[in-house]
């Protein structure tokens, strides 16, 4: 121990062994009270500056050069600028070993603070959570990174940044229908398998010979192409496909290999951060709950002092602050407050019910071990589930969720819902399907395609309660599709329950 | 125990590669943003930092998103105060504040950032296509030029100082008491000559002494270096700005009717150029706008861009307005004098013989240089552009341009033609162009 009295650290100062020793003492007490299982750390300071830069190019240490990342850039930077927006005192990466960035700026107290939040909170939760154990692939990722980098600087020696950036572009638009929703992506292959794929594709672009086209085709051959129905084509090309940049790459006639590769790596990094995005909430509520939980040991504990607590409690607090709706402040509901309120309700419930949490919990309300029911729930769930499994009507109450619906044509909300014994049922289910990324995005698959034929590329988006594509952006992102594909694209617009279709939109309709 | 790395010493600028990807992107509209600030801001304006929104096209990002006034959804909201089911509330105006609309990109999109000093050089001078080292030069901040001053721990080998070195090794020496070369030769010395006398027990002791004493001293020097890195001293430069005078810039420009937008802009972008250069030669640099129609007067800058009078044009009342303000507030022993003027060639038949003589008795021996520009039409610019022949200003003025070597026009029609004016200006060498200066 430092001093004499006892404390981890005093003062505002750190140096790299009172961090050390801070990561140590917390993640003893983190294993021992709470059960925790983590990856090793890593730990990086980092200045402002480069925080910056790892927000503008999406979180990621590193990352491949493309115009959007500069965009952003300059955006973060003016709100940082004009004091809109704090950074993040740090940023955590999924990656084995987990990877924690910690601002230079911060002090002693925050720097301890951020160890329990990120270090062991989000660390455990990316080493646990389902989604994240069988979706990403936390060893790999960090040399993916690398060599995607790599791969496109050559892309752009070889190719030309414009004609990089275009792939770049059109695969950005698509990142969202960019991964498997519903069944998991091969893992990533390593840098040695991937190595054999290029080559033997280098060597085939060598060795292509424009004499073999002209050979005559075989007589059975083409009967059967000519057989070739609708069903068996959708067979063939295992459609529909929900994952629009993995059936281009595979499929589209017109890619060069390179460009294959390139959306490769986009449609990889989009994989890579959709459980990140269906566990928002679980995740910082998580990492806030373990915060909150070990400083208030370590100060039990007389190891954190009194001064340092506070400038932590303080911190807690503005993170966790949540406004009401009708508060100019308002910007959502906040994941971090939403996350620790649900997690402390849990411990609350297992260890002191009310009979009313009885009534709605009768498997957790009072089972007195709220440390394995807490850690049970972030193994197994998403936000959606979580919240449609957890949130209690106490927490309805205390937080006065209502639901307000919304339909296009009325001038007018309506209060569907509100906290009472007949709302808690419907608004905890309007509130856990709002974070049910799958059905919040739009439904966009490919559903044919005739290869031998015009080529033309059929897209279906399937309407939910009437909710349409914004037109702009729609047709500038089918243009985008139109440039991997090559052919015509067209989508159509299709009513999910009735199956009537709404309207037709095609590439040919929209022009350059 | 955690692994600990320091990145804070890492390179910075991590994404400059993406700001560039970017401005080059947006380069088209940013510089049409660019030319417009030029357009309503000062002349003095165009060489600083420009705040600029963001530019609409080729910056979006689209995606496919859900249109948000169309179909019905539901918000969950906290902090009910006092609703209750089926309470109607009205909905907020276009657009709709409420809940977590996705409404962020687009905020997104709509921001000023600033662009540096530099990137905005580059976007002004994309079409006046300067050559690069023109460029460079107006580009650069100031000159600097290395001057002795003390001498310092750290150098390169080239700019080692051998006497302080030296003096410093020295000094070194004596205080370790580095045994010196006449000291070991003596003991050497002492050693041969008794080992060439008799042996007795006595003096083997002695000569076992002296060995010991020879060794002794030995280390000792190799110990001690003679030099040591600590004594290296270097001599130590400081760049200092290379001195600069006073400039001022006038701009004389005809604002009759036949002078419009095209006109004026293009006038105000040779204008810029020019306060550009001297701005990076001169330490200060003052611009006098003179405008006239059949008379002269001095205006401000706004006017002299904005307002348009009605009258004929005497080209040399702008001259004597100009030589009287010469003589008035700035004595040509004390600043250089610079001219621009443009104008679209319209003169008083009788005036051009006014204005040869204006200029070779009087204002050409002030000036450092005088440049002219004839606005055309750009249809014009196909039948002047290759003849001596045109208006009578260009007649009387190519005659001037014969007996002055500062004295440069040309006939414009875009703004890439406008360099030219300014070649031999810009071709001098600084050391040349030092010798012409006065005063300062």
């Amino acid at each position: 121990m430092a001093s004499k009295s006892g404390l981890l650290f005093s003062g505002s100062d750190w140096d790299f062994r009172t961090l050390s020793r801070a990561y140590e003492t917390i993640e003893a007490v983190a294993t021992e009270e709470l059960h925790l299982d983590v990856y090793p750390v890593q730990m990086e300071i980092i200045s402002s500056e480069q925080m910056l830069d790892a927000y503008s190019s999406v979180g990621m240490p590193l990352m491949y050069r493309h115009w959007s990342f500069g965009k952003h850039y300059l955006y973060q930077e003016l709100l940082y600028r004009k004091g809109g927006r704090g950074l993040a005192y740090e940023l955590v990466i999924n990656s084995n070993p987990c990877i924690v960035y910690l601002m230079e700026e911060n002090t002693m107290a925050l720097q301890a603070l951020v160890t329990a939040h990120a270090a062991l909170g989000h660390n455990h939760f990316f080493k646990n959570n389902y989604l994240f154990r069988q979706w990403t692939d936390a060893g790999a990722i960090l040399s993916y990174l690398d060599f995607a980098k790599g791969y496109i600087a050559r892309c752009e020696e070889r190719h030309g940044v414009d004609a990089v950036e275009e792939i770049l572009d059109a695969a950005h638009a698509l990142m969202e229908q960019g991964v498997f929703r519903y069944h998991r992506p091969p893992k990533l292959s390593s840098e040695k398998q991937r190595e054999g794929i290029r080559e033997r594709l280098e060597y085939e672009e060598r060795s292509y010979n424009d004499l073999w086209r002209t050979l005559p085709p075989s007589k059975d051959g083409t009967k059967v192409r000519e057989t070739d129905t609708m069903t068996e084509r959708k067979k063939s090309l295992k459609l529909p496909e929900e994952n629009l940049l993995y059936f281009l790459e595979k499929n589209s006639l017109i890619l060069e290999p390179w460009q294959r590769e390139v959306i490769r790596i986009v449609r990889v990094i989009a994989q890579y951060f959709y459980p990140q995005r269906q566990t928002q909430v679980m995740n910082e509520g998580c990492a806030t709950f373990v915060h909150y939980t070990l400083m208030n040991l370590l100060f039990d504990r007389g190891l954190i002092g009194e001064g340092a607590m506070l400038e932590i409690l303080r911190n807690h607090s503005n993170v966790i602050f949540q406004p009401g709706f009708d508060d100019p402040r308002f910007s959502g509901i906040n994941p971090y407050a939403l996350g620790l309120d649900m997690m402390q309700d849990i411990q609350r419930i297992s260890t002191a019910p009310t009979a009313e949490d009885r009534d709605w919990f009768p498997d957790i309300a009072g089972n007195g071990d709220w440390r394995q029911t807490l850690l049970d729930a972030w193994a197994n769930h998403r936000d959606e589930s979580f919240i449609r499994q957890y949130l209690s009507p106490t927490l309805i109450r205390k937080w006065r969720f209502f639901v307000l619906a919304d339909a296009a044509n009325d001038p007018h909300y309506e209060v569907a819902s509100i906290h009472n014994e007949r709302g808690y049922e419907s608004v905890r289910a309007a509130l856990a399907h709002s974070y049910d990324i799958g059905a919040s995005r739009p439904d966009i698959q490919v559903v044919d395609v005739d290869l031998l034929g015009d080529r033309h590329l059929r897209l279906q988006h399937k309407v939910k309660d009437g909710i349409v594509l914004e037109g702009g952006s729609r047709d500038a992102t089918l243009r985008h599709i139109r440039k991997l594909w090559g052919y015509e694209v067209s989508m159509v617009a299709v009513d999910a329950q009735t199956g009537a279709t709404l309207h037709e939109r095609s590439t040919s309709q929209i022009g350059e | 125990m955690p692994i600990f790395i320091d990145r804070r010493l890492n390179p910075k600028d991590k994404s400059l590669g993406n700001r560039q990807r970017f401005l080059r992107r947006a380069r088209e509209e940013l510089k049409r943003t660019i030319r417009d600030q030029i357009r309503t801001g000062k002349i003095a304006d165009v060489d600083a930092e420009h705040a600029v929104s963001m530019p609409a096209r080729g910056t979006g990002e689209p995606s496919f998103n859900d249109a948000r006034n169309s179909g019905s959804r539901q918000h969950v909201l906290p902090g009910n105060k006092h609703f209750a089911p089926g309470d109607r509330l009205p909905k907020p105006g276009q657009g709709g504040g409420m809940g977590s609309a996705p409404g962020r990109t687009e905020s997104e999109d709509d921001f000023r950032f600033v662009l540096s000093r530099e990137e905005v050089l580059d976007l002004f001078f994309e079409d006046l296509e300067l050559p690069d080292m023109v460029k460079l030069n107006l580009k650069e901040i100031l000159a600097f030029k290395p001057r002795r001053a003390g001498f310092a721990a750290t150098g390169s080998p080239t700019n080692i100082n051998v006497g302080r070195t030296m003096r410093n090794s020295h000094g070194r020496r004596i205080a370790l008491r580095r045994p010196k070369q006449e000291a070991v030769d003596a003991v050497a010395q002492e050693i041969a000559t008794l080992e060439a006398k008799p042996q007795n027990a006595e003096m083997r002791q002695r000569i076992v002494a002296l060995q010991e004493e020879l060794e002794r001293l030995e280390r000792r020097r190799k110990r001690i270096a003679f030099v040591d890195p600590v004594d290296i001293r270097f001599n130590r430069f400081d760049a200092q700005p290379v001195p600069n005078a006073n400039a001022v810039m006038f701009c004389l420009m005809d604002v009759s009717g036949s002078m419009g937008e095209r006109e004026k802009d293009l006038a105000k972008r040779f204008f810029v150029l020019l306060h550009l250069f001297l701005k990076r030669r001169y330490d200060r640099t003052e611009v006098v706008f003179i405008r006239h129609t059949h008379e002269a007067q001095e205006v401000d800058e706004e006017t002299f861009f904005y307002n348009t009078q009605s009258g004929g044009t005497v080209v040399s009342t702008a001259l004597e307005e100009m030589h009287r303000i010469v003589e008035q507030r700035y004595p040509s022993r004390e600043w250089n004098i610079y001219v621009a003027q443009a104008s679209d060639g319209d003169n008083f038949v009788t005036d051009s013989e006014r204005c040869i003589a204006l200029l070779d008795e009087q204002i050409m021996r002030l000036c450092q240089y005088f440049a002219y520009v004839e606005i055309l039409d750009e249809r014009e610019s196909h039948i002047f552009g290759a003849t001596d022949n045109g208006t009578s200003l260009w007649r009387a003025y190519s005659a001037v341009k014969l007996r002055w070597s500062n004295f440069q026009m040309s006939r414009i029609a875009t703004a890439a033609d406008i360099y030219p004016v300014f070649r031999q200006l810009f071709a001098r060498q600084p050391g040349y162009q030092k010798s012409g200066e006065r005063g300062g």
